[in-house]
């Protein structure tokens, strides 16, 4: 009989309450009716039953409730629309983080078995602080790795590379990699049609191959299913297609529509410094990522041993290519979500806050209800379902809002990563969504249920209007602290990112970026292979540049600066000799004579490059203030000599630096030599275009006509202001500044919210009081001011708690910070003001209610 | 007493219809007397010759709602002391239970109607109706 009455427990309370005795009865009766036999059969009967009825009798529930709380929603719809946009403000801010978290850091890119797959890179940490410690690899040391590794299934390397298509219409310009045959099934992935690469594309003599991505197969060739065999002319030179990617396909990076196969000629393997391919790996079945290091490290060891003039100091190191992304993106999302999480806290905050001032003005039919045999479990079940009501109602229309914020949010993850821009929202990030919004709807609404049922006895019935004692005012006061306290950690959060991109934004990158249009022409080879055959074009584009009415500067450089971060080669300078294998490294360029000129960055002493620097002549350069502090400080640098990649070059000039790694990172010393004294090499052959001018935004038409005139065959790519270009350095940061912007707004206006909404419900509550007051000669000032002070107590209490906390978060962000202190006084300061400011502007309408209180009418109510 | 809500504006009957079988077994049961839950589970068991047992889940699942729709009361009216019980309510037809019994009923028959016209039921014996 005991399990009986065990077995009733699925049944809701006030069921069981209400029919358990006779349910109990019946049973007994039941069994002392049924034989022996039939016992056990009784039992597996009723099992069942209770079960299959318990749930009936719970959805029975249910639908009353869903039924009454439309009924009370109906009532009170100016309620209900502010708990709904509350709820959904919440919870479409937290999934719009989550989903961008989720895309770029939690789900695995979209290769087979992810995990195994690694990154290799040489390890050159004894140069740390300079352009960072994971380097490309030279050829000759990834194809020692290879051999000498055991911890990989398949190792392979990829180049990232852009060529220009000329075969379908308009020339355009192509990203890509070239790829060596391994690389596919590393990732795992097949062409959607064709083939991917054999080890016989790889070879030297193998004529060119190229597998395109199913959105340039859609651009450039509308889809035709012919394109297999067909010949495409990329940069010159014949390449078959032989596949076609899948949709979605996305490596190395975002952008890359194309691959070619990789080949490795003899020559690429003598320099052992000239680092430029990435290596790529699926680790063997068992083998951890600890044990694949390990063994890299060992290789490496061995390799600086064999090699100590170039590799003394190289090591190796693997990372999982799901890891491979920087730490600041990395951060960037957390501080997102960690925004997005407040907000909703602020969210909740508020609806509790909300439903405790409603339940206050329920008192009464909830007495009533209690009275009439409503049991506390069905009052808590009632409130908790209306509660879930609201959230589900608000996180639907989160869900929207997300979905409408997500395409702004991805700005904030980086291009480089093997993925679509913008996430989609699927079925794992709806349950997020539906998580979050029970979360939500449980989290508001049983505090308020809780408040209802305590005090539950027949007070509610005589109380009056006046209902809401001392207790229930501080609970929702400790509310409203919450919120202001959680406003003023956004507020001081956000403020320190604005802060920081201030002074970011106030760097100087070393030129004047304003009124200068930038395009691309990357000449194909071997087109143009021959010397005067590149200068020929250079010259004949830039003098015709110059000529254009506005035009006051022109030039050609390898790569602009922040575009490209890289292309650094090891320096020995004069008077300090050093081995090859720890070199310290200077960033290279070959530039056209008004190159920096028209960049406007500063000739300290000397000369620029000139036309005369020509292969005829000694080997020169340009040097940046940098280069000479660290090599001939306080000397006169001008005339002396040092080692540069593979040549000997003289200084003839000075120049100011440039922070060609974008504006958050000083990057290494810059050294410019003339294009006319060019490196073997293409992949440095002045390609970027600067034109400065009084009208560059309408320049490009007839930059575009000389290009033309120049080469027919040359597309024209990245036609971009310079101004542009620094800006979208610092767009992850501003987008960064917005995202948490808006979020620190919704949390001030809802903390706005919460004051006016506990304010308003004291004032209410002390008509008769404050009639009292006014009756015994309190003028309106002290009404006022007295309202006033009860805001303002508030508020502190909140700031005293936020600032505590936002100094905590600041500590956190230190990283993003750019140096900007977690304590700027300036910073908080304004956060505090701010929410005084709130706090004044939420307390004034109940105030001037409460100065209005006729103190006649108000004492006669009662 | 049993709360229910205030059966001011009662549904029309027949929006209540088709009644789950056990609904209609329970009217059946207190049509003309009041009878506490162990007596209906008799009661329609007998009247179906032991086919049909209500469990106790279903009747007092049934009775709730039944309560809550207005077809039946809990009385205080009990039988006299020596035969009562003291855990037992009893339950009694409204008229509007009984409405919505006789609106079933004729659905039923209408439904009966039907099937002898398809030839799936036999025709009812001379004098009996």
């Amino acid at each position: 009989m005991n399990f009986y009455r065990i077995l009733l427990h699925a049944y809701p309370a006030s069921f069981r309450a209400e029919y358990g005795e006779e349910m109990c009865a019946i049973f007994a009766q039941r069994r002392r009716e049924a034989s022996a036999v039939m016992v056990p059969l009784l039992w597996i009967a009723t099992v069942l039953e209770i079960f299959g009825n318990a749930l009936a009798v719970h959805l029975d529930v249910l639908r009353q409730d869903l039924r009454y709380a439309a009924r009370s929603f109906r009532r009170a719809p100016g309620f209900t629309v502010t708990a709904i946009t509350v709820a959904a403000l919440g919870i479409g801010a937290t999934t719009a983080a989550f989903t961008m978290v989720d895309h770029v850091l939690l789900r695995p890119f979209g290769f087979a078995d992810p995990d195994r797959i690694v990154k290799l890179y040489e390890d050159h940490s004894f140069s740390a602080g300079q352009g960072g410690r994971e380097w490309d690899a030279a050829p000759a040391q990834y194809r020692d790795w290879k051999n000498l590794s055991r911890s990989f299934d398949k190792m392979g390397a990829y180049r990232g590379l852009s060529m220009n298509l000329v075969d379908a219409g308009e020339p355009r310009r192509v990203d890509g990699a070239s790829v060596t045959a391994d690389i596919f099934p590393i990732l795992g992935v097949k062409p959607a049609m064709g083939r991917y690469f054999t080890e016989d594309d790889d070879r030297d003599t193998a004529s060119g191959t190229v597998v395109l991505s199913d959105s340039l197969w859609q651009d450039a060739f509308g889809g035709d299913r012919a394109i297999l065999g067909r010949k495409l002319i990329l940069d010159d030179g014949a390449y078959t297609v032989i596949g076609v990617m899948p949709k979605n396909f996305y490596f190395p990076t975002r952008d890359a529509q194309m691959w070619t196969a990789m080949r490795f000629s003899a020559g690429y393997y003598e320099d052992r410094t000239d680092t430029f391919i990435d290596g790529i790996a699926r680790l063997k079945r068992g083998v951890s990522l600890d044990q694949a290091r390990a063994e890299m490290r060992t290789i490496a060891a061995q390799l600086s041993q064999q090699y100590p003039k170039e590799l003394a100091h190289v090591g190796a190191t693997v990372i999982r290519l799901q890891d491979d992304i920087g730490n600041q993106p990395k951060m960037m999302l957390f501080v997102l979500l960690g925004a997005a999480l407040c907000v909703l806290l602020v969210a909740c905050t508020n609806l509790a806050n909300l439903l405790l001032a409603r339940a206050m003005t329920r008192r009464r039919e909830l007495a009533v209800r209690a009275a009439m045999g409503a049991g506390s479990e069905r009052l808590v079940r009632q409130m908790l379902t209306e509660s879930l009501v609201l959230s589900i109602a608000g996180g639907t229309l989160g869900v929207f809002l997300a979905v409408a914020a997500l395409p702004m949010l991805t700005k904030v993850s980086p291009v480089y990563l093997p993925m679509a821009e913008v996430p989609q929202v699927d079925l794992r990030v709806l349950l997020f969504a539906v998580g979050i919004t029970v979360a939500t709807g449980v989290g508001f609404g049983v505090l308020p249920a809780l408040r209802v049922t305590r005090s539950r006895d027949s007070a509610g019935l005589r109380e009056t209007s006046r209902a809401g004692g001392g207790r229930r005012e501080r609970v929702r006061s400790t509310l409203v602290i919450a919120e202001v306290a959680l406003s003023v950690v956004l507020l001081v959060s956000c403020g320190l990112m604005i802060r920081a991109l201030w002074k970011i934004q106030a760097v100087d990158p070393g030129f004047r970026s304003e009124n200068v249009l930038t395009l691309r022409t990357s000449l194909p080879m071997p087109k143009y292979e021959k010397n005067a055959t590149r200068e020929q074009f250079y010259q004949k584009v830039l003098a015709q540049a110059q000529r254009l009415p506005g035009v006051s500067g022109a030039g050609y450089t390898s790569f602009l600066p922040i575009v490209l971060g890289g292309g650094v080669w090891p320096v020995e300078a004069e008077g300090h000799p050093e081995p090859l294998s720890s070199r310290q490294s200077a960033s290279a360029r070959f530039v056209t004579p008004g190159y920096l000129a028209a960049m406007g960055t500063p000739l300290r002493a000397g000369r620029d490059v000139s036309e005369s620097d020509t292969l005829a002549s000694p080997r020169v350069a340009v040097v940046s203030e940098s280069f000479v502090r660290r090599y001939w400080p306080g000397e006169n640098p001008i005339g002396r000599h040092f080692n540069f990649g593979a040549y000997d070059l003289m200084v003839v000039g000075i120049v100011g630096d440039v922070r060609v790694r974008g504006l958050e990172r000083i990057a290494e010393p810059q050294v410019y030599m003339p294009y006319r004294q060019p490196q073997m090499s293409a992949y440095y052959a002045p390609k970027d275009l600067v034109a400065r001018g009084t009208d560059v935004a309408n320049l490009a038409p007839a930059l575009r006509r000389i290009i033309h005139e120049a080469d027919p065959a040359q597309p024209v790519v990245s036609v971009r202001l310079l101004s542009d270009i620094v800006d979208s350095n610092t767009a992850p940061r501003r987008v960064q500044v917005d995202v948490l912007g808006a979020f620190a707004a919704i949390a001030f206006l809802l903390a706005a919210i919460g004051i006016h909404g506990v304010l308003a419900f004291a004032v209410s509550n002390r008509t008769q009081e404050i009639g009292v007051r006014m009756a015994l000669g309190a003028r309106g000032g002290d009404i006022l001011s007295m309202i006033l002070r009860d805001g303002v107590m508030l508020a502190l209490a909140g700031i005293a708690v936020g600032v505590v906390l936002a100094y905590g978060a600041g500590r956190t962000l230190e990283a993003l910070l750019d140096g900007v202190a977690p304590s700027d006084t300036a910073t908080f300061a304004s956060a505090i003001a701010l929410c005084l400011l709130m706090t004044v502007a939420g307390s004034l309408i109940p105030a001037v209610r409460a100065v209005r209180i006729d103190p006649v009418s108000a004492i006669r109510t009662e | 007493m049993k709360a229910r809500p205030i059966t001011v504006d009662l549904p029309d009957p027949a929006s209540l219809l088709p009644l789950p079988a056990a609904t209609f077994h329970i009217l059946m049961a207190v049509a003309d007397d009041d009878r506490h839950g162990y007596a209906i589970i008799q009661d329609v068991a007998a009247r179906t010759n032991g086919e049909l047992r209500l469990s106790a889940g279903t009747l007092y699942r049934s009775i709730q709602r039944m309560l809550e729709q207005g077809l039946l009361i809990e009385t205080r009216d009990r039988p006299s002391p020596d035969q009562d019980d003291e855990r037992r309510r009893y339950y009694r037809i409204t008229p509007y239970g009984a409405a919505v019994a006789r609106a079933e009923a004729r659905r039923l028959t209408q439904l009966v109607k039907l099937a002898r016209e398809s030839g799936f039921a036999s025709a009812p014996l001379k004098g009996r109706v």
